[in-house]
């Protein structure tokens, strides 16, 4: 009891014409009400898979997610989506506004609440003036962070993102971190983000679970012990967030190459408690 | 540009009309078959002058606009049944494929035999013609559902109805309105020709009497009145798709926001 968000024994097979694919074998994690949790692994190795199962999008194969106590079935109420294709997730026929109220409406708000939460959330991504516009006429960074507005208004308990900044340039994407990690901090949502990218797991996570190489288990947890205060230049270049990155690095490299995950006693970084395996 | 192609148009069709006056005139051709423009033009003024054009006019455009009605209301609602209930597409692609190529002409007989040469006879020929465009492209159109459109909608818990409301219906838009304007153009060939053929009231039925009481160049003058009917259709289903998809990326350069 007590987290937020339970994942437990997770597995899914995707299985149809003639070929079964095991992406994830057997994960299990835990993501506490207000932790930003970074989840990092080798491309394919089933991290899209894992938030669409965490998402209620894909029935797993077996095992068992829950959110606040209920199991999910299918895609609860507290949570929002944030895909890695802003661009195709965003639909192009409604303006940025309506594609942010869209949710909402859904939820049965009422027209002058569901306008103050637009406002809101587009103001929060600094899109105060874009809601007249075509998400089409936007940049891509700024198409994301229309994305983010409207996972903002949606008002959820947690808050899913599948590597949503993978497809913009480094300026920007330096940026959206900086914007994820302050909508944390002012907000206090719970953020489950997931990336390819080591240095992003470690700048923006308060945890980062590494994962293996497909089929997936978590190969290990670690807490970042970085100060909540970051920014891009000077918590970049820090002794400490230095280290992390080599550990995280060596154990994604680790992962590729098929190599179990040592022993966790001396590491420099402190390890959470493992599953099981020891008693 | 756009102002070079029309000089060139407008000139192209000066040509053909001094050519439909030229060529008959010189006894290139039987002026009893081809008269030549003038005439034709006068026939034309004498038709609109005659409350009976009117009313055969109104009788094709009655046929016209009902039927595709039909169709595009049938169309739609069967494109979006059959796509969105499992297996449903599968079970019915075979049937399709064989009732879609049957050309509704081929119907006439059964049209008479059930309707006579009633409004009708003419509304089952339009409809088989015309609804087989917009379904068509309705499933099409619903095959282009983005997933990741619609897993957006699903992880917002959007329901059934709303999906097909907000995103399913949009995606499918610009095909459904390609199948209209198609579906226009037939029902007007369909219309014509069933008018023509079975002899039910309308601009058919009077080229045929003209055609029957030697009055050539009224039969020429209806046969132009079809085709700027035609011409008038396709330019409106044009305006009306623009209008509709200013967010789609075959028109968007031009919206203003
Ligand atoms: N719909 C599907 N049907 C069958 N196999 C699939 C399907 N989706 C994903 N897979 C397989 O599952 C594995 C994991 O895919 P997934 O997309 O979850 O990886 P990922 O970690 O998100 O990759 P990336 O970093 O490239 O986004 C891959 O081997 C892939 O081939
Ligand atoms: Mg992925």
């Amino acid at each position: 009891m007590g987290a937020l968000l339970d994942v437990s024994g997770l597995n899914k097979v995707y299985e149809g014409s003639g070929r079964r694919v095991e992406a994830v074998r057997d994960l299990t994690f835990t993501v506490e009400s207000g932790e930003l949790v970074c989840l990092v692994g080798p491309s394919g190795c089933g991290k899209t898979t894992l938030l669409k199962c965490v998402g209620g999008l894909l029935a797993p194969t077996a095992g068992q997610v829950t959110l606040s106590g209920r199991p999910v079935s299918g895609p609860p109420p507290g949570m929002a989506f944030v895909f890695q294709e802003y661009g195709r997730s965003l639909f192009p026929w409604m303006r940025v506004g309506d594609n942010v109220e869209l949710p909402l409406k859904q939820k049965g708000l009422s027209k002058s609440r569901r306008g103050e939460l637009v406002d809101d959330a587009l103001r929060s991504v600094g899109l105060a003036d874009a809601a007249g516009a075509y998400p089409w006429q936007l940049s891509g960074g700024m198409q994301q962070r229309v994305a983010i507005a409207r996972a903002l208004a949606y008002e959820p308990e947690i808050l899913l993102m599948d590597e949503p900044f993978a497809a913009v340039d480094a300026q920007t994407r330096a940026d959206l971190e900086d914007l994820v990690r302050g909508l944390w901090r002012e907000r206090g949502i719970t953020i489950l983000f997931v990336t390819h990218d080591i240095d992003e797991a470690v700048y923006l996570g308060e945890r980062v679970l590494v994962l293996s190489g497909s089929p997936t288990v978590v190969r290990e947890r670690l807490r970042i012990d970085l100060p909540a205060e970051r920014d891009q230049l000077h918590t970049r270049v820090a002794p400490r967030f230095a280290e992390l990155r080599t550990h995280v690095y060596e154990q994604i490299q680790a992962a590729k190459r098929g190599t179990p995950a040592p022993e966790p006693s001396d590491r420099i970084v402190d390890v959470e408690d493992r599953p099981v395996d020891k008693s | 540009m756009r102002g070079t192609n029309a000089v060139l148009g407008a000139t192209g069709l000066a040509v053909f009309l001094a050519l439909g006056e030229a060529v008959p005139r010189l006894g290139l051709v039987k002026e009893a078959y081809f008269p030549p423009v003038a005439r034709i033009a006068g026939a034309l003024g004498d038709e609109l002058s005659d409350d009976t054009f009117w009313t055969a006019l109104g009788d094709t455009l009655t046929g016209w606009a009902l039927g595709l009605a039909v169709a595009v209301s049938a169309g739609i609602v069967i494109g979006v049944l059959v796509s969105v209930v499992p297996y449903l597409r599968e079970a019915t692609a075979s049937t399709i494929e064989f009732l879609r190529p049957i050309p509704s002409v081929a119907l006439i007989p059964l049209a008479v035999l059930l309707y006579g040469s009633e409004l009708r006879s003419v509304l089952l020929l339009v409809v088989y013609a015309s609804f087989w465009q917009v379904l068509v492209q309705v499933l099409y159109g619903i095959q282009d559902l983005d997933p990741v459109a619609d897993e957006t909608a699903r992880s917002y818990g959007l329901g059934g109805w709303a999906r097909v409301r907000y995103v399913l219906w949009p995606t499918a838009l610009p095909y459904v309105m390609t199948g209209v304007r198609l579906a226009a153009a037939v029902a007007l060939i369909l219309t014509v020709t069933a008018e023509l053929v079975i002899g039910a009231p309308g601009l058919g039925a009077r080229i045929a009497i003209a055609q029957n009481s030697q009055a050539v160049p009224e039969m020429y003058a209806l046969i132009v009145v079809t085709g700027l009917l035609g011409l008038v259709i396709n330019v409106g289903a044009r305006t009306v798709e623009r209008r509709a998809l200013a967010w789609h990326q075959s028109v968007r350069g031009e919206v203003t926001v």
